[in-house]
């Protein structure tokens, strides 16, 4: 086998898992930005659109409706989630946000295990979308759901680019994430945009989840935990509260996974976790702004 | 000592005077921040076309004003109006759609997004979305630094173009009142005057204000009347040309002379 095939190939796997990472850590970031709270509940998003998905699957829709629906039963739980359990303690102390978000987390995965029981379900997928392609006579391969998880990212990064450059409502979540105080005396609707965030950052953290049950072919009730894990370390890579970070820190670390495995020594395979969170440290420590955000400085 | 008496007089006489005409009306408003009473029963008015100065030392209780009239700050008791509707219980984004713009302390522009964007963003809440590209144009006129500058991320800025462009912003909101947080600070002379020629202009123009001001002179050379807080309290107002003609009376009610 060529070296050239085989780092593509490794690129190509790279490319897809930080997919997923960026997708959940856009929506992680997002929220934080706003709102200043690590929503924990956030990789359960994942579970809700999944999980979603297999409903509506069961329901007969087609599979391109069910995955629809599916990121809209994400976005929708998020929202539901932030009017419910977030907003009537905003403004309380850091710790009472981040404990309501562990406590949803909580609430959402036990009504996970009552309606789904905890042990894995069959994430059924149509045919067409089990074939994999082979080129270079099998030394590159990728599955229709890499291709899937890689395209419809794209697609929903582009469309998140666009909203956050040319819409008022998108700016405006920009705008408040830098400064909720002037986002609030220039006269923006502060609850709308938090609304809106959490919409998008679900619908998005529900779209990974699908590709993630999708490749993983199961879907369980804590599926979203260590996609969580992962997310929040390329969210703080990239610069916690920062979207174009969290999609460099979601891609930087897929790469990094993939290529421990695939050109380190086998012997340091096993450690590729530790690794990811060794770095985080380091990032906390030596760079807690992340690589994009330059700490504030004051300007006469 | 009578200067202090004086003073309070004054105040008493400018507190009833002009409220009949009054577009922005503060009547006996408390503000506390937690457990210390930043307002202490201030009453203030602004009327149309008018600019009026609130002076006072570091710590007066000239910012909390200005963050209770735009929400920010909710009040104990009082009233705040414009054109006599209570505006005090609204949220902040209603306040600014009612016509209550506000350029704040450290200007506080976007500094991620362009020069054109913060200037869209200081839109958001208007009502009347037509005359926007026009009122861009005369804000690029006022400041034609800004328009060079359109696609250049607000944070690269200097603090003067920073300033201006907190200005535009606000002014995007087409208010009927601008409430104006020290436009001066930290800014080097020449544009210091710069911004003050530009606050001229607009108030030629028919813009009302309410200014918070650290340096007196400026403030008083622009303003129409002036009131000077000292811990929360009104402790000296009259015409800016009144208190300008007394400086005396002016150091005193800063410093807190006590018979």
């Amino acid at each position: 086998m060529s070296t050239e095939l085989y780092i593509a190939q490794q690129i190509i796997n790279a490319v897809s898992l930080g997919s997923l990472y960026a997708l959940v850590a856009i929506g992680l970031s997002m929220i934080f930005g706003i709102l200043r709270m690590t929503n924990f509940a956030h990789g359960d998003m994942m579970m809700v659109g999944a999980f979603g998905t297999l409903v509506l699957q069961f329901m007969n829709l087609g599979f391109g409706w069910a995955v629809l629906g599916g990121i809209g039963i994400g976005a929708l739980a998020g929202v539901v989630v932030e009017r419910v359990a977030y907003r009537p303690v905003r403004g309380a102390p850091e710790v009472t946000l981040l404990l309501t978000s562990l406590a949803v987390t909580y609430i959402l995965e036990n009504l996970g295990i009552l309606i789904f029981t905890s042990s894995a379900q069959n994430f059924p997928l149509p045919e067409w979308m089990d074939s994999a392609f082979q080129l270079f006579d099998g030394q590159i391969t990728f599955t229709q759901i890499n291709l899937m998880t890689v395209a419809l990212t794209a697609v929903a990064l582009g469309a998140l680019g666009w909203f956050v450059t040319r819409t008022d409502i998108g700016l405006g979540m920009r705008a408040a994430a830098e400064d909720m105080g002037a986002a609030n005396l220039v006269g923006l609707d502060v609850n709308r945009l938090i609304v809106v965030a959490f919409a998008i950052a679900s619908g998005f953290a529900g779209l990974a989840g699908i590709l993630w049950a999708a490749q993983a072919g199961v879907v369980e009730p804590h599926m979203g935990f260590t996609p969580l894990l992962k997310a929040f370390v390329a969210a703080i890579i990239g610069g916690f509260g920062s979207i174009a970070g969290a999609l460099i820190g979601g891609y930087l670390l897929g790469a990094l996974e993939v290529f421990i495995v695939a050109f380190l020594p086998s012997e340091i395979s096993p450690y590729r976790d530790a690794i990811v969170f060794i770095l985080l440290i380091g990032f906390l420590l030596f760079r807690p702004n992340g690589l994009l955000k330059r700490s504030q400085e004051v300007k006469l | 000592m009578a200067k202090p008496e004086r003073a309070r007089d004054e105040a008493a006489v400018a507190g009833r005077e002009p409220s009949a005409a009054a577009l922005l009306e503060v009547s006996d408003l408390r503000v506390n921040y937690g457990a210390v009473a930043a307002i202490r029963g201030v009453n203030l008015s602004v009327a149309a076309g008018e600019v009026v100065a609130l002076l006072g030392a570091n710590g007066a209780g000239k910012s909390t004003m200005l963050r209770t009239i735009s929400g920010l700050s909710r009040p104990r008791t009082g009233r705040i109006a414009l054109e006599g509707e209570a505006i005090h219980r609204l949220p902040p984004a209603r306040i600014v759609r009612l016509g209550i713009a506000h350029c704040p302390e450290g200007r506080r522009v976007f500094g991620s997004l362009t020069v054109a964007e913060n200037l869209r963003l200081g839109a958001a809440a208007r009502a009347d979305r037509s005359g926007m590209a026009e009122d861009r144009e005369r804000i690029y006129a006022m400041f034609p630094i800004l328009s060079e500058r359109m696609t250049q991320a607000a944070g690269t800025l200097s603090g003067g173009e920073q300033q201006m462009l907190a200005l535009g912003r606000a002014l995007m909101a087409r208010p009927r009142v601008l409430l104006l947080d020290e436009p001066s600070l930290g800014l080097a002379p020449l544009l210091v005057q710069q911004i003050f020629r530009t606050l001229a202009e607009l108030k030629a123009g028919g813009v009302t204000m309410l200014l918070v001001e650290q340096n007196i002179n400026l403030a008083l050379d622009l303003a129409d009347r002036a009131y000077v807080l000292r811990t929360g309290e009104v402790s000296l107002a009259g015409s800016a040309a009144e208190l300008k003609a007394d400086y005396e009376a002016v150091a005193a009610a800063y410093l807190g002379a006590r018979p």
